[in-house]
């Protein structure tokens, strides 16, 4: 069970809210914010999927001085392995989330996200279930369930992320 | 905006456009705020040569994050419970994006209500990108 703290604060609210499209200035504007019902800036709804900025853990984020499996010189940096490891621990961990696609999201709330809260992440594996594939082969589906909780406590948020290894690109049409 | 029972029926729905000609720098954009920099969505060349992708693809999350743009528009802020959505297709560069909430029930509990939404988004050729769920608060 990973476990990390995840600072809120309000710049990267705002980055978050115009990455998504958000014009809200609920999401940047503290004295509009004050003047609302939930009386300051909140977070979006998705905006804890920021926490993985700060998951020491997160395996799709290049590592000062690692290799990475993104292109430079060479269409792909480092190689997966075949053998996929421990999430979030080393090559095996990039490997495996190289095939792992996000096949569902869910998010339960308890109150509204704010900045200058300090979270607490813990995650841990839920359901794993396989499904044939349309195209043939077997789909793996794996949950992973993280609580945010507050400075007192208190649980703020779940999200429950449901993920899919698949073995080969997914066709457009 | 407050939304209120006694003003909604089962049935109702609210969508909007959520993202015109999606580019591949609000791609970017979006890996950078949420720190998910898997290459499949932000390098061209690795999602072509190595991938075996046409082009790179929008995080799932981007799509969700822009489908709960109409939602906390219509339902108003801090007001959502629950929110799920199933990523069944991907998002190109490109694309753009309608989003829909249909309220599918209209609870009241221990005298708070709250609405049921079933959530689709589309992309501009009608294919469904999102098939999702939300619950809010509403008032009476």
């Amino acid at each position: 069970m990973a476990e990390y703290r995840f600072p809120v604060d309000a710049s990267q609210i705002m980055l978050f809210a115009r990455a998504i499209g958000d014009k809200n200035p609920i999401y940047h504007d503290a004295d509009y914010a004050s003047s609302t019902e939930v009386g300051g800036i909140v977070a979006p709804p998705t905006f804890t999927q920021a926490a993985a900025q700060y998951d020491p853990g997160f395996p799709l984020r290049p590592r000062i001085g690692e290799p990475w499996f993104g292109s430079g010189r060479e269409p792909t940096g480092a190689k997966p392995k075949e053998k996929a490891g421990d999430a979030g621990k080393g090559e095996g961990a990039i490997g495996q989330s190289a095939r792992v696609l996000h096949a569902e999201q869910r998010f339960q709330y308890f109150r509204s996200i704010r900045p200058g809260d300090v979270l607490t992440v813990t995650t841990r594996p839920g359901k794993r279930w396989e499904k044939q594939g349309k195209r043939g082969g077997t789909l793996k589906f794996s949950e992973s369930v993280s609580e945010f909780r507050d400075q007192q406590g208190e649980l703020v948020l779940i999200a429950t992320m449901v993920g899919v290894e698949t073995g080969q690109a997914v066709s457009q049409s | 905006m407050t939304l209120r029972a006694r003003q909604l029926n089962v049935g109702d729905t609210h969508s909007e456009t959520v993202a015109h000609n999606l580019t591949r720098t609000q791609i970017v954009q979006y890996a950078g705020a949420s720190g998910d920099y898997m290459p499949l969505h932000t390098d061209e060349v690795y999602a072509r040569e190595v991938a075996g992708y046409p082009t790179v693809f929008a995080h799932g999350m981007l799509s969700m994050g822009a489908t709960g743009v109409m939602l906390t528009n219509w339902v108003g802020d801090g007001r959502l419970t629950d929110y799920s959505a199933r990523f069944t297709r991907q998002v190109w560069p490109g694309d753009d994006l309608t989003a829909t909430a249909t309220v599918t029930a209209i609870d009241s509990i221990e005298g708070q209500y709250f609405i049921q939404l079933d959530i689709t988004t589309v992309n501009q050729n009608g294919e469904t990108v999102i098939d999702g769920k939300a619950t809010a608060r509403i008032d009476p």
